[in-house]
């Protein structure tokens, strides 16, 4: 398994797409600033939503039973999921009651963390991802790259050739508004034929038992709408208390995700209309676990809107496979290790903790202090490597000896004017793109001595 | 008043220019100031990797060292914020809480403690401002191009006192040089592709100088500028403030 440092190698083979990879998101964080700095009361709205999340996380079970009696009392039927597993044989079992083959599902991360669409493919049902993003990917046989943007890292010559292959646009077509007609051709024959449809959910609330999906295609919609049974899932985090907090959240989740003022499309669900079966899969998966985690349950704020990615200039430059998790870039690097120390152990030290994502965060969540929390935990619980722990350790037995320190400091900097080869080789990672410093003939130590003695 | 001079070991071993600036120009500005000769290392590079639970003999010589001044002075952002957010002492718990809330970066300690309304330096060079993160975001010492609110610069505000200098304007006014400690060898690929593009951007405005408040990304900078074999230098905000 390659970790992010050698996945982001990868990636920085190609330059050009790099670039091109960069500059794409950096339009969309600069979309998002110029959204924001429209609304003299951004900042208020964020510590708003905010302080609702935190309610929301003290008082998790008691508005989700609130969420429930109010469902069930709709007409919805309401199912809990302690694990992804747990999900899909829910999804499963709905299907198999009703016979079905074939299911449509509207972008939902969650189905994406549960892996439903493998395990539905295994058991022989079809699976056909409505959002245009997720569509590309699929057909590409990949993985989203981003939780809004999900083939963000696809470019339209890429998606031209993927057309033609599956859809039957012409041989070298990339003209984005013909692939897309093409797209929504396809996609209209699946709503018209699909008995089920799959949505996620972006807010729940408590009060009212309703759920609101957020979509700019729509396409959650053609398939709720068309479908005699409507399956939504959701992660038990989405809950909000009361429906006149949505006015906060649906302000703060596009303008921040794409800079738009609002989603084209915020549907309210609320009962199943007549000779419809409404259901709602309310999934843990680790989500529990994370709100015991005292310094990382802050993370369950998450609305899903993507803009820690588009900030991250570490993400721009690595690409979100890199992250190898389905959340990539900051948000997700906090909330892969809650699922797996050890295999998502290298992803919180894929950060320069510059902190631009706490900035952009509309719900104000520490990422990138969450970041450096992370790191004290799995070096202590041994997910990292013999190599940086011994060369730490060296470090800190150095620098706890002041005289050592300073000879340390003279060897080295003689060795380096002296014996340049010693540093200046391949095996020194930071020689391979950069010069080192020219050490000087003396360190401001010895200087001091010399020029103002011991004071 | 009494300052500490905290020397960062990077900046001690690779730049003791910046840090003489930093002495001298304190100095001009009447302040008493004193290096305490055991100090080492903030320990950041530990902590941020990690390690912090193998900082304490670390934080104890920097507890030891700085206890007894008015205010500790740092030269570099992330080392005053890695202090002020981190430093603890099981051996002097008080002393080290206490310490946490003296620390300044020099930049902020000249314009927040000193006020410093004028500088008699001269500096005719166009010059860009790289806001290293750290204390940009963690320190505060600019706004921060995220946030809803009022612009400041507090480098700025010093560097336009300084005469002759022309500050230029950076497309991406706070974006990250990719230096971030042992990230900078951790994560070699991303992190040089950051730097490159940093220094692209400064280039691309007519930069002569790149300056800030800290060393390790002007370091970062420095070896991809030379690499790059280009006649743009870096140099530690304090040694413009303090030049003539
Ligand atoms: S962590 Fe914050 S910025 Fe990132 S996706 Fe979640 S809500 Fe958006």
């Amino acid at each position: 398994m390659k970790d992010h440092a050698a996945l982001s190698e990868e990636f920085n083979i190609d330059e050009p797409r790099v670039n091109w990879h960069d500059e794409t998101l950096w339009l969309i964080r600069q979309k998002r600033d110029k959204a924001v700095h429209g609304i003299p009361e951004w900042e208020w709205l964020r510590e708003t939503a905010s302080q609702v999340k935190n309610n929301v996380l003290s008082n998790l079970s008691a508005y989700l039973e609130q969420f429930e009696a109010n469902a069930l009392a709709n007409g919805v039927f309401v199912h809990w999921a302690a694990d992804a597993n747990e999900h899909n044989e829910i999804i499963h079992s709905i299907l198999r009651k009703h016979q079905v083959e074939r299911m449509v599902k509207s972008k939902s991360m969650l189905t994406e963390e549960c892996h439903l669409n493998d395990y539905l493919t295994e058991n022989g049902i079809e699976v056909i991802d409505s959002d245009l993003g997720e569509r590309i990917v699929q057909l590409g046989n990949e993985h989203p790259s981003h939780i809004v943007l999900p083939c963000i890292h696809k470019k339209k010559e890429e998606i031209g050739d993927l057309f033609h292959k599956y859809l039957g646009t012409a041989a070298g077509e990339s003209d984005p508004q013909i692939l897309t007609e093409a797209a929504r051709q396809h996609l209209r024959e699946t709503f018209l034929t699909r008995k089920v449809a799959l949505t996620g959910v972006n807010f729940a609330v408590a009060e009212t038992g309703e759920f609101v999906v957020c979509t700019n295609e729509g396409n959650a919609d053609m398939g709720a709408h068309l479908a005699d049974v409507h399956i939504a899932s959701m992660g038990i985090e989405k809950i909000i208390p009361e429906r006149k907090h949505l006015g906060v959240f649906l302000r703060l989740l596009t303008r921040s995700a794409t800079g738009q003022p609002i989603t084209t499309y915020s549907s309210h669900f609320k009962s199943p209309r007549q000779g419809q079966e409404m259901h709602i899969v309310l999934v843990d998966n680790g989500r529990s676990r994370q709100l015991g985690r005292e310094n990382f349950r802050n993370s369950l704020k998450c609305i899903r809107c993507g803009s820690c990615m588009n900030t991250c200039p570490v993400y721009r430059r690595s690409g979100g496979h890199s992250y190898h998790s389905v959340i990539s870039g900051p948000i997700g690097s906090i909330l892969a290790p809650n699922l797996d120390m050890k295999e998502f152990a290298d992803l919180p030290f894929a950060s320069t903790l510059c902190g631009s994502c706490s900035n952009v965060c509309p719900v104000k969540i520490d990422i990138h202090n969450q970041l450096y929390k992370w790191r004290q935990v799995l070096v202590k619980e041994g997910y990292v490597s013999n190599t940086k722990a011994i060369s730490m350790k060296t470090m800190t037995w150095v620098i706890s000896f002041p005289a050592l320190f300073a000879f340390a400091g003279k060897t080295g900097r003689w060795a380096m004017k002296n014996l340049p080869f010693l540093v200046n080789n391949k095996l020194n990672p930071w020689y391979k793109a950069r010069e080192m410093p020219v050490p000087p003939k003396e360190s401001f130590r010895d200087w001091y001595v010399k020029n103002r003695g011991q004071k | 008043m009494t300052v500490g001079l905290f020397i960062p070991c990077y900046v001690d071993q690779f730049y003791p220019q910046a840090g003489i600036a930093t002495l001298q120009l304190l100095e001009r500005l009447g302040v008493d100031v004193v290096y305490p000769p055991k100090q080492t290392c903030c320990g950041q590079p530990m902590a941020n990797s990690g390690f912090s639970h193998l900082t304490q003999d670390c934080d104890d010589l920097i507890t030891e060292s700085f206890a007894e001044f008015d205010y500790v002075v740092v030269p570099s952002g992330s080392c005053a914020l890695h202090i002020k957010d981190h430093l603890h002492s099981d051996k002097h718990p008080d002393d080290a809480r206490h310490l946490r809330t003296k620390v300044y970066e020099l930049v902020e300690f000249l314009t927040d403690i000193l006020k410093v309304k004028d500088l008699k330096a001269r500096f005719p060079h166009k010059v860009g401002v790289h806001q290293s993160c750290h204390g940009l975001r963690g320190l505060h010492l600019s706004q921060m191009s995220e946030l809803v609110a009022p612009p400041f610069s507090k480098p700025e505000q010093l560097l336009n006192m300084v005469e002759g200098i022309e500050l230029i304007p950076l497309s991406r006014v706070d974006e990250c040089c990719g230096f971030g400690g042992t990230f900078c060898v951790a994560e070699e690929a991303v992190s040089a592709k950051m730097g490159k593009d940093r220094v692209a951007d400064h280039i691309s405005h007519g930069a002569e100088y790149i300056t800030g408040a800290d060393l390790s990304c002007l370091m970062h900078m420095e070896g991809i500028l030379r690499r790059q074999k280009s006649n743009v230098k870096v140099m530690h905000i304090a040694e413009i403030l303090n030049s003539l």
